[in-house]
């Protein structure tokens, strides 16, 4: 079904894409490896993208299924926009690395593994009766099952390691034989451990070795090398970025083009604490970052954040932003500018912290209390998310309202490479503080956009006092009048529908922009339906693929461009929000492709549901 | 509203709003507010510089009656909300009003970190014993059988004294004051304004409505002199009548005794030092009518102040551009093609 994903294209021995999965005990440094790979592809040419996924105990018991540690990486010679739903080589370190990942290895695919590893006592850990290298599990693969543990053993013998130090370098070996089977250089590795380790040479030195004998090892056996097609990129500085860091780099971007102190503010919670991680460490660029005692005071010390002037934003998952609920209408009510980027993960409850979903669009939309609306956005792509951090400050600061911007566990996580932006070319965001004391009225607003006055502390003559009671529209005092308070509810639903005129106007993707079927998809849905739309356009199918980043106001001609289409499926990892939210707007044939694993969507789900509807009409 | 700024001395009348003030005729929060624009007046403060942040209850209604900027956020935040404007901007001078609940109910937990993370402000709690705003239900200052709508037959819930509360946070001020003391009251605040740091002072309030004269045991005229104890530096910690009673070290319980300064020895009398910490969490402690109640500056301990520090946590000091921080992990260049 995926004819090209990850898979040979017809000339000769050069594939177009590979995608090759990692794991191994969470202990073996399978994160480390599988970002090299993803790394030393890039300096090859090829455009990729990677995915880890980490057990969810910090520190579960050796050879456990619950202990293991994965990596994807994806990378070819085309534009990659997804993970890949199969894995052409899986390498598995220990028996229960393979028996939770065997699924995603594509039937005649290679399978590698440590031979040394396959311990009775691990084979037991794993679930396994017999050895899956004996008993004919491993069918239908090409397996290459090396004593890898031995053979790192003897590569660092020469090196002043302990066992236990020299073990800890088979992670490398392995990648060795991986780069050999994939053409990949060993040099930016190379330089990367020795940069990691020079304050341990013996420790770089001997990873390095292990590289380098898996490397050798490949060659010696004769395993089967495969040329990687080739793309040509785009000049300019890159880097390796994940959603997360790119959401980070864009929240202190946008702080820059606002010539405005970021303050960031946020509690731990997986999968959204690396944003804080990272923010953290810029704090020599002028970002202030503050660990808060709970969601309900980061939100409230980024509102006094930007009650002080700065750009107040705040960062959390499902129950935390659940706790944030209160505050985000009092910003609301009292018209500041606030960010609030929810990393979506599987809920409700604690649900399943270290894996992927898109079900809180309802809680972004319809959450906090009263008629408290707010301007909605999503990110689909590490690099988008630097994109719509920077667009959710640039509505927040000209329209005086809290955006809420989504992201989730997979985006937030996954990388691909990335043109580093020159700022200085980035169009500011200019809003300024209103300074004269003579014509101050803190709710006075701008006819064009309805943002009110804002005025900061530390401005003569422009002192005022706000908060959350209702306010008089015309002079901002306290009000309790009915009519009054009518035309307030008016002011900011009107203010946020206002928004949509500076909203760029919506185009497809893909395909042309009328049709039979539209997919229409969110957030981290981007890939997997960017890549079946690509698919399915290349066998001549009429398949159009609009992906949305503004979920509220939704783009001007959103209305008029899903109406040029007879039918529009909506692949969400929810039970169908935003199906449902196109369906109350009054589009009738809107269909709902709903995923509820943890897991992203794989293409060929998405070309299989395309095929069948497409089957099914009357074509 | 619109005259020119100058430097010139601000009066009390110049921190007084045109917004009708709506508290309860007699209620204690009248005085607070005329002693706070009072204060405000003769420590010099800058109208502009100046921030009032309150949660919600009766007693968070004071912004609007300071002119100088203020917020009326929500139940509980203030100190979240104000944490943050001192880390957009640390030289401005925050004063957090809160009430009883909601200071130490809903908003507990905020009031505890402020506290021990020490961020440069003045925190006033107003204590009335009550939920005044939702009309009298008890409140976690109540004290045991209080009765109230939501406690007809009397609250079994042990309350908290918010100064201990304070101390055990880590507070390096802590401060009581009383509505109808006015000169006192002052005094204490200016003590807490020029206090480099968190400054915490509980200001026991008569809620005229729902909990009148609860605090009569040690404020009421009759009282005072024989159930309050006035702190003040350097002091002997002596009360009654003619200063005929005092405290002293007990050093078999490893606390405070009460005693007639006529019969035990004068010379073990203690003296107020607001640097000493078990001083002051034993002064806190004392409770009314076994003790006199203890008010005026009972801690006063400047440590290192927060909003100072965050700025430098992370990095080693030197300015970097967004820039080079970004080109500082890894990257690598793809050159164009020469045509
Ligand atoms: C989230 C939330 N819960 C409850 C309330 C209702 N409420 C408003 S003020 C208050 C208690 C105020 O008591 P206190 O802090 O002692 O202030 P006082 O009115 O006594 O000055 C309560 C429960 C609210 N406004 N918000
Ligand atoms: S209810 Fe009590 S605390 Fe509230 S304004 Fe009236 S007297 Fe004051
Ligand atoms: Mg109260």
């Amino acid at each position: 079904m995926n004819i090209a994903e990850g898979s040979a294209s017809p000339e000769g021995n050069t594939v177009e894409t590979v995608v090759v999965r990692f794991a191994g005990d969470s202990g073996d440094g399978i994160q480390v490896i599988g970002s090299q790979l993803g790394l030393a592809s890039a300096m090859s040419e090829n455009d990729l993208g990677t995915f880890p996924e980490y057990p969810s105990e910090v520190r579960a018991p050796v050879g456990t299924t619950y202990g293991v540690s994965a990596y994807q990486v994806h990378f070819g010679g085309r534009p990659i926009k997804t993970i890949g739903d199969e894995a052409d080589m899986l390498v598995a370190l220990n028996p229960a690395a393979l028996t939770t990942n065997l699924d995603i290895l594509k039937k005649g695919g290679t399978v590698l593994v440590d031979a040394g590893t396959f311990s009775e006592r691990n084979l037991e850990k794993a679930g396994y009766k017999a050895s899956p290298l004996e008993d004919g599990t491993l069918d239908g693969y090409r397996v290459m099952a090396p004593d890898i543990s031995k053979l790192t053993l003897e590569s660092v013998a020469d090196l002043s390691l302990n066992r236990k130090a020299s073990l800890r370098c088979k992670n490398f070996w392995a990648l060795g034989l991986v780069y050999w089977m994939y053409g990949r250089d060993r040099q930016p590795t190379i330089a990367w451990l020795n940069r990691k380790f020079a304050g341990n040479p013996d420790v770089a030195k001997a990873n390095i070795a292990a590289l380098n004998a898996g490397h050798a090892y490949g060659e010696t056996v004769e395993a089967t090398a495969q040329e990687v097609a080739r793309i040509e990129p785009a000049p300019g500085i890159y880097s390796f970025v994940t959603g997360y860091e790119a959401l980070a780099w864009g929240l202190a971007t946008a702080a820059e083009l606002a010539n405005r102190k970021l303050v960031f503010s946020s509690y731990p919670i997986t999968p959204a604490s690396p944003l804080l991680h990272t923010l953290a460490r810029l704090s020599d660029t002028g970002v202030t970052t503050f660990q808060a005692e709970d969601e309900i005071a980061a939100t409230c010390a980024a509102i006094g954040a930007s009650f002080t002037g700065g750009l107040g934003v705040t960062s959390s998952s499902g129950p935390g932003i659940a706790l944030k609920q209160e505050a985000m209408s009092l910003a609301v009510s009292a018209e500041l500018p606030l960010i609030i980027v929810n990393t979506q993960r599987a809920g409700p409850s604690t649900g399943m912290p270290t894996k992927t979903e898109q079900s809180d669009l309802n809680q972004a939309l319809y959450g906090r209390h009263g008629e408290s609306p707010l301007a909605v956005l999503a990110a689909g792509s590490p690099a988008e998310c630097f994109e719509m951090a920077i667009e959710a400050a640039r509505i927040a600061l000209t329209y005086m309202t809290p955006v809420i911007l989504l992201s989730d566990g997979f985006v937030a996580n996954s990388s691909s490479p990335w043109i580093l932006p020159d700022i200085d070319a980035l169009p500011r965001i200019n809003v300024a503080n209103h300074t004269d004391a003579e014509s101050f009225n803190p709710f006075e607003r701008d006819p064009e956009t309805l943002a009110r006055s804002w005025a900061i502390p530390g401005t003569p003559g422009c002192e005022h006092r706000i908060g959350g009671i209702e306010k008089d529209y015309a002079t901002g005092h306290i009000s309790y009048e009915p009519e009054n308070h009518q035309k307030m509810t008016d002011v900011r639903s009107g203010k946020i529908a206002g928004i949509a005129k500076t909203i760029p106007p919506l185009e497809p993707d893909q395909g042309p922009p009328e049709g039979d079927l539209a997919i229409v998809g969110w957030g981290s849905t981007y890939g997997p339906i960017s890549r079946a739309v690509n698919n399915l356009r290349a066998r001549n199918y009429r398949v159009s693929h609009i992906h949305l980043r503004h979920l509220r106001p939704f783009a001007p001609n959103q209305d008029e461009l899903l109406a040029a289409f007879s039918y529009v499926l909506v692949p969400e990892m929810n039970t169908g929000q935003l199906a449902g939210l196109l369906r109350s707007e009054g589009f009738g044939n809107v269909e709902s492709l709903s995923k509820m694993t943890g897991r992203p969507f794989q293409v060929s789900e998405i070309e299989e549901a395309v095929l069948s509807r497409l089957e099914s009409s009357d074509e | 509203m619109n005259e020119q700024v100058t430097q010139a001395k601000l009066t009390a009348a110049d921190f007084a709003t045109d917004q009708e003030v709506r508290w309860c005729p007699g209620c204690g929060d009248y005085a607070i507010l005329k002693a706070v624009r009072t204060v405000l007046a003769e420590v010099g403060a800058r109208r502009e510089n100046t921030v009032f942040v309150s949660g919600i209850g009766c007693s968070s209604r004071f912004p609007y009656y300071i002119d100088t900027y203020g917020f009326h956020t929500i139940h509980g935040r203030a100190p979240a909300v104000a944490t943050g404007m001192l880390l957009a901007n640390p030289d401005l001078d925050v004063w957090i009003i809160t009430g009883d609940g909601d200071g130490l109910s809903i908003g507990g937990n905020h009031l505890l970190h402020i506290l021990r993370r020490n961020l440069n402000c003045q925190i006033l709690l107003f204590n009335n014993e009550t939920y005044g705003l939702t009309k009298g239900q008890y409140s976690p200052t109540s004290h045991l059988a209080t009765r109230s709508p939501s406690s007809p037959g009397g609250s079994i819930d042990n309350p908290v004294d918010p100064a201990s509360f304070a101390l055990g946070c880590g507070a390096r001020f802590v401060a009581r004051g009383v509505d109808t003391q006015i000169g006192q009251l002052t005094e204490v605040l200016k003590a807490a304004y020029h206090h480099e740091g968190a400054a915490f002072v509980e200001i026991f309030q008569n809620c005229i409505v729902f909990n009148e004269d609860v605090f009569d045991g040690f404020t009421a005229k009759s009282n005072v002199a024989e159930h309050q104890l006035q702190v003040e530096p350097g002091k002997p910690l002596v009360y009654g009548a003619d200063d005929s009673r005092g405290l002293v070290f007990d050093a078999a319980a490893l606390g405070l005794r009460t005693a007639e300064l006529g019969s035990d020895s004068e010379a073990d009398v203690l003296v107020h030092d607001p640097a000493n910490y078990n001083l002051a969490t034993a002064l806190a402690r004392m409770n009314n009518p076994e003790f006199p109640m203890a008010t005026g500056v009972l801690y006063d301990n400047p440590g290192p102040v927060y909003a100072a520090a965050a700025d430098q946590s992370g990095s080693d000091g030197n300015a970097r551009s967004l820039m080079d921080a970004m080109r500082a992990g890894f990257s690598w260049k793809v050159a164009g093609k020469e045509q």
